[in-house]
Parts: structure tokens; sequence; C-alpha cells
């Protein structure tokens, strides 16, 4: 427990380290521009594959499910839709995410600390957490919901395919479904929790290898770390934000 | 001149450094030698700021880095280059990026100016037509010359160097010790180099201490080193065949 709370302390500490002794502005633009692309323009492959076959098993689990002819099929619609804005899109998007991309910042800060070029920065007078690590930061938290988005798109958009191309629903039914009984807030709290876990898997990703000691072994024990604790804070937020917001 | 006043170092209660003492003098390349282990990296660290001693000083031309205020600190760290061991080049820029990076980030210089002092530091080491190279596509000889070029980019008064031999050929490993010295003698700077090289410390040495166990058991110039009565200094220094070799030639005339 003891354990825990230090490494929480540690956690905030590094947290409140990011804004101290800050850089010029215009060195975190650029930063930010291309921690963008590595984040979000690598990562669309994988979100488009995971949300589209999500969506799609989705439909066709859910017209498995409704047994009784009293229910009607534009059903499979809706519960597409609201599984996907509610959870699916948000929330298995971002734990793939903290698997892509909390891997590859942990293991990117960990080799740059084992092989001293967070040194070489600090050596220099630059604040290496703040360099490094905020445009991770900021950058994650612009296009995480832009990645939840897409995801949501995409796997209503699978649901639609998987749904019609089998059969157990018309086009017109599921378009009907996705329409019916539609609360706007849904997407705001999907889009919240994207930033929330944007700025969790971020922070614990780059935590976890900003602070690796060792060799290549304990680079790998950091990405593992990551994705772990990632995951975990992304599932402990959900339920969080489930029970605080809705 | 840099001087460091009883430095002592404790990880999970083992002593690393215990009470460190010592004067570099400006346009000296100043050699801090010992085995594995003896506290030469951690002592280069603390230094450097890199790592915060449990008590002691370091003070550069009288002003206190350690305790000092951080206008002082961030003052004294922009006049410091730095070698690393593995040459810490950043992985994701090209040679001319690495050594143009200290400009971008520390100064508002016009970006033509930038590349001039670029191209004069990557001439200085030995360096030409590898601009838009990236690290991993040049030897470990060259990635050494690109770290000295970004260490003096700035016009430093102080570098440090840690073990600039490893992973090197002897002939490469003598030419990067012959190029810290004339740096070091060509633009004044203080410049401490830590190694357990013996060619370095006879080819460039100018004043020695040497580290055992943490504690600083023999400080002086190379010439007389060989001369020491300190047995735990002659075992390291008599490791090296060759110097065994030349010592008892010279004792048999």
């Amino acid at each position: 427990m003891l354990t825990l709370i230090g490494h929480l302390g540690r956690y905030l500490e590094f947290i409140g380290s990011l804004f101290r002794n800050r850089e010029k502005f215009n060195v975190y633009i650029a930063r930010i521009v291309d921690e963008c692309i590595l984040i979000g323009i690598d990562s669309i492959f994988i979100v488009v594959i995971v949300s589209s076959f999500i969506g799609a098993v989705t439909a066709v689990q859910t017209a498995y499910n409704l047994v009784s002819p009293l229910i009607p099929t534009y059903v499979i619609g809706l519960i597409v839709r609201d599984m996907t804005v509610l959870e699916l899109a948000p929330t298995i998007t971002c734990v793939v995410l903290s698997g892509k991309v909390g891997s590859n910042i942990a293991g990117g800060l960990g080799t740059m600390r084992i092989t001293e070029q967070i040194d070489a920065l600090e050596v220099m007078g630059i604040n290496a957490a703040s360099y490094l690590v905020l445009p991770k930061i900021v950058a994650s938290i612009i296009v995480f919901p832009m990645l939840v988005i897409l995801a949501g798109f995409l796997s209503i958009f699978g649901g639609y395919l998987s749904g019609t191309l089998t059969g157990v629903i018309t086009p017109n039914e599921y378009i009907y479904g996705i329409r019916a009984d539609f609360n706007q807030y849904n997407v705001t709290f999907a889009l919240i929790k994207s930033v929330v876990f944007a700025f969790l898997i971020s922070t614990i990703s780059s935590f976890q290898g900003f602070y690796t000691r060792g060799g290549a072994l304990e680079v790998g024990k950091s990405s593992t770390n990551a994705v772990t604790n990632s995951c975990i804070a992304v599932l402990l937020f959900d339920f969080i934000l489930a029970q605080l917001l809705l | 001149m840099i001087e460091i006043k009883n430095i002592k170092k404790t990880f999970n209660g083992k002593e690393v450094l215990a009470g460190i003492s010592g004067r570099f003098e400006d346009s000296n390349t100043s050699l801090i030698i010992g085995g594995s282990g003896t506290g030469k990296s951690v002592l280069l660290k603390c230094i450097v700021g890199l790592i915060k001693p449990d008590s002691g000083g370091v003070y550069y031309d009288g002003r206190d880095f350690i305790n000092g205020d951080r206008t002082i600190r961030t003052q004294i760290r922009r006049e410091i280059g730095m070698l690393f061991q593995g040459s810490a080049l950043f992985d994701s820029k090209t040679v001319e990026e690495n050594v143009m990076f200290p400009l971008d980030m520390l100064t508002d210089m016009p970006k033509n100016e930038k590349l001039d002092r670029v191209n004069f530091c990557l001439k200085r080491v030995g360096l030409e037509n590898v601009n838009k190279r990236m690290p991993s596509e040049i030897s470990g000889g060259m990635m050494k010359r690109v770290g000295i070029a970004r260490a003096i980019v700035m016009n430093p008064k102080y570098l440090f160097v840690d073990e600039p031999n490893s992973g090197l050929d002897p002939l490469t490993a003598v030419t990067i010790d012959e190029l810290i010295a004339e740096i070091t003698d060509e633009y004044k700077i203080t410049t401490i180099v830590v190694t357990h090289d013996m060619n370095s410390v006879m080819g460039i040495g100018e004043y020695v201490m040497f580290l055992y166990k943490g504690r600083k058991l023999w400080e002086g110039d190379s010439q007389n080193i060989v001369e020491t009565n300190v047995p735990e200094l002659k075992e390291f220094l008599f490791a090296n065949k060759f110097i065994k070799h030349m010592k008892e030639n010279e004792a048999n005339g």
C-alpha cells in the first residue's frame, strides 16, 4: 500500500514538473504537431480495423439475442448506436490506444533515458520532462477525441454493413434505429471520457518511460507496465465517470 | 576553474563518494581515472548537476552550483558542454539538427547564422558532408565527433567528457583524445574527462585524479603518475601491460 501511495506521489510530482521552467512556446508547437502525427495518424489503421469489426460483431450478436417477435428489429441499430457511443468507441478504442500509444511513449522515453539522451537535455539546462512529455499529453488530448469520433462512426457503419449484408436487418430499419431516441449528451459524455483517457494514458506511459533505469530489459518492462497501468486506469475512470456523469 | 569540495554520495546505504575534493584549472584537460565502480561517473554527474550530492559543494569560477539560486545554475548550465559515453545523440534528428539543437533551444540566432555555426563546429571536429545523415547511419567514432561538435556549439567554458574512448578502436580513440585536448587548448575551456583508458592518461592528462572505492587516493600530473607509491594506483596502472613493460625497460636502463 505504501509503495502504491509512493508511486502515486511520484506520478503527481512528475506531472507538476511538466509545468515548471517550461521552454519557449514556439518549441512546443512544432513538437505537438509531430506528436499529433505520431500518436494520431499512425493509430488510424488499428482504430479503423478494431472499431469496424466491433460494430459488425455487436450488430450480429444483438440480432442473435433478439428472440422475441415483440421486439422490433430496428432496436438492433439503436443498441449498436448506444453501445458504440457510450462504451465501445471511447473505452475500447482507448484500451487499444493504451497498447499502441502507451507502449510507444514508454518505449521511446525509456530508450532515451538509457541512452543518456534525457541526461543530455538536462545538462543543457532544458526541462527534459516538459520538453518531451508535455507535447505528448497535449497531442493525445487533441487526437484521442478525433480517433474516438472516427471509431464511433466506423463502428456504427460496421454494424450497418454486417446487419444488412447478413440479412438480420434492413437498411431502413437500421437507419431508423440509430436515429431513434437519440440523446446528444451521450456524445458529450464519450468525448469527455476520451479526453480523460488521453490524459491518463499519455501521463502514465510517460511516467513509466521517463523513470526507466537499467538497460533494454527494463525498457521492455516499462512498456509493459505502461500498458497494464494505463488499461487499469482507463477502466477505473470509465466506472468513476459513468457514476459521476450519467 | 572548477572546484569541488567534500562531495559525498550514498545510494541505498552504500557509500559511492566519500568526500571528494579537488580543483580543475582553466585551459587544462583534467582526468578522473579509476576502475569500474569506483564512482568516477557519479562524481562527474554530481559536478554537472545530473545527481545531487548528499553534501559538499561544486563551484564554477567561485559560483555555487549546488546551493546557488536557480538563475546562477541556469547560467552555469548554458556554459557547459558534455560528451556522453554513448554520444547521446537524438535518434530522431539528423547530424545537423543534433548539433543545432542547443542553438535552437537556447538562443534567438537567425537560421543562417545557426547553420554557419553548425558547419563550423562539424568542420572543426573533422566532419563534412554528413549534415543530413541520421545518427544510425554513421560510425561510433563519427558519433563521438558529432557529440563533441554539439558540446562546443554554444562556446562552452566547461567541457565534460564521459569515457570518450569506449567502443572505439585504438587509432580512433587517440584521434578523439587529441581532438578533446586541442579544443580545450584552442578555446581555453576547463575540461574534465572520466576514463579508465591509460592511453588517454599518458596522452592528454594534464591533471589526474585517481579514485578508488569512492575515495581520492592520488592526484597530480600524468608525468609523475608512474612514479606513484600508492599500491592501488600501481595495480591500476600496471594492469596495462604496455605501461608495465615501459616501466620495466626504464628501470633496466
